[in-house]
């Protein structure tokens, strides 16, 4: 069985299975039987300055959006930040640490933009004895109002000066943790670069507003009859973690910032994709709060079973592996010819790749009286979609044209030769090949 | 005190009344929103779905479907009962398992189909529950239409004419509306009255006139209709039973699996309907499984269904079969009644083996004797009383594809006419294309 212990930013942990700051670390209770379920880390849910804390809403927190048989696919919050006083949230943290020495404990952590307020709380976390902080830039709802989270992380500025802070005050590892609610994640990942920050961590929740509530006519969850944007993750937003973790990982000023990838990471492969793609390790919560905590377990076996049919020792053997892939549109293989192919012995002729393609594509799709659907050659644009709605995997595949062969489309012979948009006759910049 | 089951003799109450109720209690249970939902969720949405050309009424199942899903059954209701209007009888009786379920794509990929037939039921029976009647009349057309035989196939007739503004009036020579749906089918089919309580509501949408005891060749005739109203719909069953040629047919105890079935659906207290210890059922359709396993709900100790040819020829589908089985009905292939024996009531059926040679069943010459106080005769209804006028095609009403027969202005559907399959659904078919087809004649 693969080796699945992590070191990021020299913390070690058994695996790369972090808890993100949210609701199910909040508490010593939660947090100690997540360790006991085999989870390698958790960033404690976000701390607040000394004082009277946070309230949360009296409501429901949480709405949500669904797939096929009620499952979970996307769910929205707006809870804010621990809403238990700093000192017992300290305590808690100190003794967790001391009795699970070999699992990650960050503190994650958001106080008012002032240097003060960071200076007060840092000694304190630093006294816990946790293996790093991470800096709360992302909360989307409630704390942006108040100048904090969000409204932090959408500045590039401030993010630096914040990051800087840290430094200062607080000796060991610190990770920024961005939001997703801006236009482009290179300038906040850079800030916190600049900022002497050690890490990102991405993505925070995305403003959303999940349902309505067509009786009440407000938004859900809904509160006395008003609703707000809360703050959004699970399955449904992996996709736009993804691209974010791989714009940094790949951009030439950031690609040396660790990352830890957080975005509806629900089983080993969800992990394996973003670490692929970059992160040094992925933080969890949707999945472990639509399920509990125990959905760790098929994590570390599936990866740990991946790692060996591969033959990775290690996680830091395929970490980032696929950065180097990850391209600008402009690049790819022009020449790249595919065709689609439906298994006959596959296919249950329920007919959605007609549909999809006769409707809303290519009309590459033959259909015949007795429902046998086959792929027509001279049509099909090899897009894809019949492939991703026919609701058997495998039964169409994509096959590649061999060099040499006519693509029965255009009628011209598959060319075995790299060529893509920049140097392609329709585009009016293009640069001629030399 | 019940008799129990090895009281001699053909007894009543051989089972405790709340065993009796309990037996004869909804065969498939209705779905509650959840199961709906789950079920619901399987379907595919498939392009020209498959499950749709299996269905002799051809509702639209992917959309009725997709109409639980996003939470409205009551339209779903609607897309089922625009193409069918019995659409929850057909959702009791159907054999989906040899049509629309056996042709949903998640059979070939899972063995498991949607099950159709079940959200059929959710969604109708949303609707109905609401006690809302969907449709409304059209202008009145002046035109009058007389429809022979309540049954699925005159029903449906009738509402789609009152619905296109014919006035309709109705004659059958029982006393209750239904046909079989409310006389001939297994009692767990339809429970809770749900075949009477089904005509009420498909009655609302008005211009039908009922009549009742009227029947075709005494209190009617096919000359008196025609000059009477414009159109005639003749959808009259098949009120003759075949004969089983065997000696001792004539003995107390033997009777029509029919008759047995009509009066165990109209009987107050199935407590009270006697049964015999041993049972002998002749046939291999629908109506001799409903017929044996009511008897074996009803307490029977011992019920056999004999038929006489091997089980992929038997009517009954595998479903029906198996549910049989499960009842603890024995079920004989390959032998047929020589004889039944007894002194003036039936005590023994004598059967012999069989063997089919070139398509022909021929005894062998070796028989088996089973008790039998009981035997019912399921071995296929006939034709009878139909208007000598109109043609026969196969024993039926010869008809053309939209119902028409060779007299003019005379239509009929249902099991009484040639083409389709004597099922409930088929005939709710054929009313309603009838229906389509005397209207655009009337109004042409």
């Amino acid at each position: 069985m693969a080796d699945l212990t992590t070191e990021f930013l020299g913390i070690k942990s058994p695996n790369p299975f972090w808890l993100a700051s949210a609701p199910p670390t909040d508490k010593e209770y939660n947090v100690r039987r997540a360790f006991e379920a085999g989870w390698g880390g958790v960033v404690w849910k976000t701390l607040g300055s000394e004082g009277p804390p946070v309230v949360n809403v009296n409501g429901p927190r949480y709405g949500a959006i669904f797939g096929a048989d009620r499952r979970l696919l996307g769910l929205n919050n707006i809870e804010l930040i621990t809403d238990r006083s700093l000192e017992i949230n300290l305590e808690e943290i100190t003794r967790v640490k001391k009795d699970y020495p070999d699992r990650a404990v960050i503190v994650s952590i958001m106080v008012p933009c002032e240097e003060e307020a960071w200076k007060a709380i840092l000694p304190k976390v630093e006294a816990t004895g946790a293996d790093g902080i991470e800096l709360n830039f992302g909360c989307p709802h409630g704390m942006a109002e108040r100048g904090m989270g969000a409204a932090v992380g959408q500045v590039p500025e401030y993010i630096q000066m914040v990051t800087e802070w840290c430094k200062k005050y607080y000796s060991k590892p610190v990770i920024v943790k961005l939001t997703p609610n801006i236009t482009d994640v290179r300038f906040p990942a850079r800030a916190a670069k600049a900022g002497g920050g050690d890490a990102v961590s991405l993505i925070n929740t995305i403003n959303s507003i999940v349902s309505v509530d067509l009786d009440q006519m407000a938004p859900e969850p809904t509160v006395g009859g008003k609703g707000t944007h809360g703050g959004y993750c699970g399955p449904a937003v992996k996709p736009i973690a993804m691209n974010m973790v791989a714009e940094i990982a790949r951009c030439p000023e950031t690609h040396d910032l660790p990352i830890s990838a957080i975005g509806g990471v629900t089983t080993w492969k969800d992990a394996a994709e973003f670490m692929a793609l970059g992160a040094g390790n992925v933080q969890v919560c949707t999945a472990a709060m639509t399920y509990g905590f125990n959905v760790v377990k098929e994590m570390i076996s599936g990866l740990s079973n991946w790692m060996d049919e591969k033959g990775y020792t290690s996680t830091q053997d395929f970490i980032g592996m696929a950065v180097p892939n990850v391209t600008d549109w402009q690049y790819l293989d022009l020449n790249y010819i595919a065709k689609a192919k439906i298994n006959q012995d596959d296919c249950i002729s329920c007919g959605r790749c007609f549909a999809a393609c006769e409707d809303t594509s290519h009309q590459a799709i033959e259909m015949s009286a007795d429902r046998v659907f086959t792929v027509k050659d001279d049509e099909c644009v090899a897009c894809n979609l019949c492939v991703n709605v026919c609701p058997i995997e495998g039964c169409i595949t994509m096959e590649q044209v061999p060099a040499g062969q006519i693509d029965e489309r255009t009628g011209k012979v598959v060319s075995d030769e790299y060529a893509n948009w920049t140097t392609h006759p329709n585009n009016p910049s293009a640069t001629a090949a030399e | 005190m019940a008799s129990s089951h090895q009281a001699s003799g053909i007894q009543a109450g051989r089972l405790a009344a709340a065993d009796i109720a309990d037996n004869f209690g909804d065969l498939h249970p209705a779905y509650d929103a959840h199961e709906a939902a789950v079920a619901a969720d399987r379907c595919y949405f498939c392009y020209d779905a498959p499950c749709m050309t299996a269905c002799p009424t051809s509702i639209d199942i992917p959309q009725f479907i997709r109409e639980i899903q996003a939470g409205h059954p009551s339209s779903a209701a609607k897309t089922i009962l625009d193409q069918n209007i019995l659409g929850g009888m057909c959702a009791r009786v159907c054999p989906t398992e040899t049509l629309c379920e056996e042709a949903c794509v998640r059979e070939a990929a899972e063995g498991k189909p949607v099950e159709i037939g079940r959200l059929q039921r959710f969604a109708t029976d949303t609707l109905m529950e609401k006690d809302v009647h969907p449709y409304s009349r059209a202008a009145s057309t002046g035109k009058k239409v007389a429809v022979v035989g309540a049954g699925p196939a005159g029903l449906s007739a009738a509402h789609r004419l009152a619905m296109l503004g014919h006035d309709v009036v109705v004659y059958d020579a029982k006393s209750k509306a239904g046909g079989l749906n409310e006389f001939g089918i297994a009692a767990y089919k339809s429970t809770e009255n749900f075949a009477a309580r089904e005509v009420d509501w498909l009655l609302k949408i008005g211009g039908i006139t009922m009549d009742y005891g009227k029947k075709l060749g005494a209190d009617l005739s096919l000359d008196g209709l025609k000059a009477d109203y414009d159109a005639v719909f003749l959808s009259i069953g098949l009120a003759g039973v075949n004969a089983l040629r065997a000696a001792g047919e004539d003995m107390d105890g033997v009777r029509d699996a029919v008759d047995f079935i009509e009066e165990l659906r109209q009987a107050e207290d199935l407590s009270a309907l006697p049964v015999g210890r041993n049972v002998v059922v002749i046939g291999g359709g629908m109506t001799a499984v409903d017929a044996a396993v009511q008897s074996k709900l009803l307490g029977a100790e011992n019920v056999t269904i004999a038929y006489r040819r091997d089980r992929e020829a038997m009517g009954a589908s595998r479903f029906e079969q198996d549910l049989a089985a499960s009842k603890g009905v024995t079920l004989m292939f390959n032998v047929m009644p020589k004889a039944i024996h007894g002194d003036g009531a039936a005590a023994e059926i004598e059967l012999e083996y069989t063997q089919v040679e070139d398509g022909r069943v021929r005894g062998t010459g070796e028989t088996v004797r089973l008790a039998a106080e009981q035997v019912y005769k399921a071995i296929g209804q006939s034709l009878q009383g139909q208007p000598e006028a109109v043609e026969l095609e196969g024993g039926k009403i010869m008809v053309d594809a939209t119902g028409r027969t060779s007299v003019a202005n005379v239509w009929a559907g249902g099991d009484c006419a040639s083409g389709g399959e004597d099922l409930t659904v088929t005939a709710v078919a054929e009313g309603r294309d009838a229906a389509m087809d005397i209207h655009a004649s009337l109004m042409g």
